[in-house]
């Protein structure tokens, strides 16, 4: 490692570049409790985000220039967020918010690491600190499972849907489809139906009647059966049916979506033969549960464990501790569980990272029940095996490069690929502008696995070449680089 | 026969015996092309190779290249006999380039000498003020995973070829191959080619062999209308592979692909088997590749990808019998060149297999040139 020009780097860079206590990237609800616990015992915090305003996927706010008056109608927990937001606000002397930041990439190790990210129009500016240790709360994308007709225009993502009402107050269509698996659809459904849409049905694949048998870890979190039941109200008000066991198979049109056929399935989510029925529709908003957003993290090395539902989330210790000194993780990048446990994650963490060793009974109780609550989801929602039975050899798998469902059974039955890599290296599945995010999980599936994989990609983010090799600096200390480093 | 590794190596070799009738198990602790192969770029050069037995393996290897795309079709392969450009900065680097290009033409390189003003028409997009460089038109290109998998499945096409992934070699003797999952196969010979981790099978029957990783990082930029048309790259590359040093080395291969991204690579270093992504070397090859083509510096790098080489003390492959153990053969050792070296490899494996007088000398690659073996 000594004569390693990463550890150089590490080393060097401080000098060079602005210095925090901690970077936490990712300031959504977990990253915003972190960032707020940790300054308010005196750290000095760096907040990183993608996103122009800090709030996540879930506090996901419009324009400004959109003039939205209520944006809280769309948002469940809005005062939690406000609260979030004025805390940050008291301690502002030492968290500085780099929003429209998008971090490439964090090396080094505990005391020193290297926090590189872009920013500024269409990305091309390059912003670099240091941060004598690193908080990831990196949140979660949507797992798609494809079914034929899923590229058609009209096809949105669930978490999509509801991010560009949140954001732009745009509605995907005027009749909605809602489909796939995991809570969100409820949140999804009741969201579009608020802001006007209609929407036919909402298509679950899982049975709903799986949560009686968790119904002790239910009793203990009745805040979730109320959000529930309050998702329900709304849409049996507008008069939305929920169907369990049932899925789109296929979605229908030229120019755009036109239909959908949906089909029920057997509790391994097998189309049931002759079960299918046609439905009109203009959008369908489609998600499939969610899956933690990793490649930070997994650069540096930090171990993983499975969910129940396949997912990999970062393992980490009754202190948010990762694996790795001085890498921390809270929200869902520890396993997907919702706002609640995201947020008592980042306050636990936080506290943890400014030496507050005695956390609150109260909040490691909350941890608790909020985690059990969130592994009975993902077990209730973990995809069956089935439903790979929905693709045709045409369907495409990959959207970036184009591969389809029958190049990706080739690659596995007679070439014997046996995991995402593998596929990925025979057909280009994989290697396109998303890095198979969004193929990722539907790739492994095909090759048999029951889990999502978690692909390594050492650049979380592209980078301009250009700014790349400027990243080769390590000049010496004499030389008298300016501090105020852009 | 048993052979061990299924990346390009192995997958060359069961071709080669298979094709000359005999039963092959091909085995791999991991799935196909899951070591080196899959990380690689797919060069076949000859244009880096100086004078030697190492290039004498090259110039058959890249001809019988030449055959398999056609025999399989360049799309199998994605076979692209797009030629070498090496360029030098200034006139000495241009004089030294000029004088190991006329040495390769001895060993059967067709080079071309390209003037400073000549360098636009093959490159339009090449920085200016460059002193000159050599066109090499015998370099090519494959995509490595799908030409091992497609050499894979002509030999399984053979009827005599089994192909046994997620296998681990526990034990290695004489007529017998123990492993984790398939028991105990018995063969006559074995061909170790399992790239990175050869000096551990060679270890199972006794024998040394030192093979080490070198780590190389490859930038991947999003797709581009055709920017770069040849391997470009400038001459300091050539001492680089020679090099011992155990810091990092690199000098950009610039390169289009069919699929429309532009290939940076590679760099060199020994760390071991250590994945930490270094920032920056990835600067380096950035840096040299915009030095090379200006305009890549807008472009965005989309992916980096690492891989292991294999490489041996010498910088030569280690191809034939054991010394002590003639049931034992090795193909392995190949560093950055196992592509380019696959099918000379697996030729020389199978004449010297079958007793046939080989198609070259292959003392220099000799596994028992590292000294005596272990108590």
């Amino acid at each position: 490692m000594a004569n390693s020009a990463d550890a150089v780097d590490g080393h060097d860079l401080g000098d060079r570049h602005e210095r925090y206590d901690l970077a936490v990237v990712g300031a959504g609800p977990a990253g915003l409790a972190a960032a707020a616990a940790a300054a308010e015992h005196g750290v000095r915090v760096a907040l990183l985000d993608s996103a122009p305003w800090p709030g996540g996927q879930f506090y996901r706010q419009p324009a400004a220039e959109l003039r939205a008056s209520r944006p809280q109608a769309l948002h469940h927990h809005w005062p939690a967020f406000q609260r979030l937001l004025a805390r940050l606000d008291v301690a502002r002397e030492r968290v500085t918010l780099l929003a429209d930041h998008h971090v490439w990439s964090v090396t080094g190790g505990s005391g020193a690491f290297a926090v590189r990210a872009l920013t500024g129009p269409d990305q091309r500016q390059a912003r670099q600190l240091t941060a004598r240790q690193v908080l990831f709360a990196t949140g979660a994308h949507e797992r798609q499972l494809p079914f034929p007709g899923w590229t058609l225009p009209g096809v949105v993502g669930a978490g999509g849907a509801q991010a560009m009402l949140k954001a732009g107050l745009v509605l995907p269509g005027r009749h909605v489809v809602v489909a796939g698996s995991g809570p969100l659809l409820l949140a999804v459904a009741s969201c579009l139906v608020t802001a006007g849409a209609t929407v036919p049905l909402v298509a679950e694949a899982a049975d709903y009647l799986g949560y009686a048998r968790g119904a002790r870890v239910l009793a203990a979190n009745p805040g979730k059966l109320v959000e529930g039941a309050q998702h329900g109200a709304t849409l049996l008000r507008h008069g939305v049916r929920l169907r369990p066991r049932t899925a789109v198979v296929a979605a229908h049109g030229t120019d755009r979506v036109e239909a959908v056929t949906l089909g029920r399935l057997d509790a391994a989510w097998r189309p049931v033969p002759g079960s299918e029925w046609r439905v009109p529709c203009d959008a369908v908003a489609v998600g499939h549960g969610l899956v933690p957003q990793l490649e930070l993290p997994l650069e540096l090395g930090c171990r993983t464990r499975r969910l129940p539902d396949g997912s990999a989330a970062l393992v980490v210790d009754a202190a948010q501790r990762t694996s790795v000194p001085g890498v921390w993780a809270a929200g869902e990048s520890t396993g997907v569980g919702g706002v609640q446990l995201a947020v008592t994650e980042g306050e636990l963490a936080g506290l943890a990272v400014a030496g507050q060793t005695a956390a609150p009974r109260e909040l490691l109780r909350r941890r608790a029940r909020q985690r059990a609550f969130a592994e009975l989801m993902a077990a209730r929602h973990a995809p069956g095996g089935g439903w790979t039975q929905w693709l045709d050899d045409a369907t495409e798998v990959c959207r970036c490069e184009e591969v389809t469902a029958r190049q990706v059974r080739d690659a596995v039955s007679e070439l014997g690929a046996p995991d995402q890599r593998t596929v990925k290296l025979l057909t280009r599945a994989g290697m396109g502008w998303c890095q198979a995010r969004m193929c990722g999980p539907a790739v492994a599936r095909l090759c048999g696995a029951h889990d999502d994989g978690a692909p390594t990609r050492p650049l979380s983010t592209p980078v301009p070449l250009g700014l790349l090799a400027e990243c080769d600096t390590p000049a010496p200390p004499s030389e008298g680089a300016p501090d105020d480093h852009p | 026969m048993v052979v061990i590794g299924a990346g390009m190596i192995g997958a060359a070799c069961a071709d080669a015996l298979a094709r000359r009738g005999m039963r092959v198990a091909v085995l791999d602790r991991g799935p196909v092309v899951g070591g080196t192969t899959g990380a690689g770029e797919g060069n076949l050069l000859v244009s880096d190779k100086g004078p030697g037995p190492e290039l004498e393996l090259a110039v058959e290897s890249l001809r019988l290249w030449r055959e398999l795309a056609e025999d399989l079709g360049p799309r199998a392969l994605e076979y692209e006999p797009k030629g070498g450009l090496v360029v030098a900065r200034d006139r000495q680097a241009f004089t030294e380039l000029q004088a190991s290009a006329r040495l390769q033409c001895l060993s059967g390189v067709t080079t071309v000498e390209v003037p400073a003003d000549a360098l636009g028409e093959l490159e339009p997009h090449l920085a200016p003020g460059l002193a000159g460089g050599v066109h090499y038109p015998q370099d090519a290109q494959v995509q490595p995973a799908l030409a091992a998998a497609a050499l894979l499945r002509r030999a399984r096409d053979t009827g005599r070829v089994h192909l046994l992934a997620a296998t681990t070699v526990t034990g290695l003797s004489e007529g017998r191959v123990e492993t984790d999952a398939h028991g105990t196969l018995l063969c006559a010979s074995v061909v170790n080619a399992a790239g990175t981790w050869s000096g551990e099978i060679a270890a199972l029957a006794g024998a040394t062999l030192p093979v080490l990783p070198r780590r190389g990082f490859v930038l991947v930029t999003e797709p581009l209308p055709p920017l770069v048309r040849h391997k470009v790259y400038a001459a300091d590359y050539v001492a680089d592979v020679a090099s011992g040093s155990a810091d990092l080395q690199s000098s950009a291969v610039v390169e289009g692909t069919a699929a429309g991204p532009v290939l940076i690579g590679a760099s060199r270093e020994r760390v071991g088997f250590d994945r930490g992504l270094s920032v920056p070397v990835l600067a380096r090859l950035a840096a040299q590749a915009a030095e090379l083509f200006p305009a890549l510096r807008e472009v965005r790098v989309l992916r980096a990808y690492r891989g292991f080489r294999p490489y041996l003390p010498d910088h030569l492959p280690a191809i034939g019998p054991d010394p002590e153990r003639p049931w034992l053969f090795q193909a392995c050792g190949h560093e950055g060149a196992g592509i380019g070296l696959a099918p000379a490899t697996a030729r020389l494996v199978a004449q010297l297999l079958d007793g046939e007088q080989p198609f070259m000398d292959p003392a220099p690659f000799g596994p028992g040139r590292f000294g005596k073996e272990q108590a």
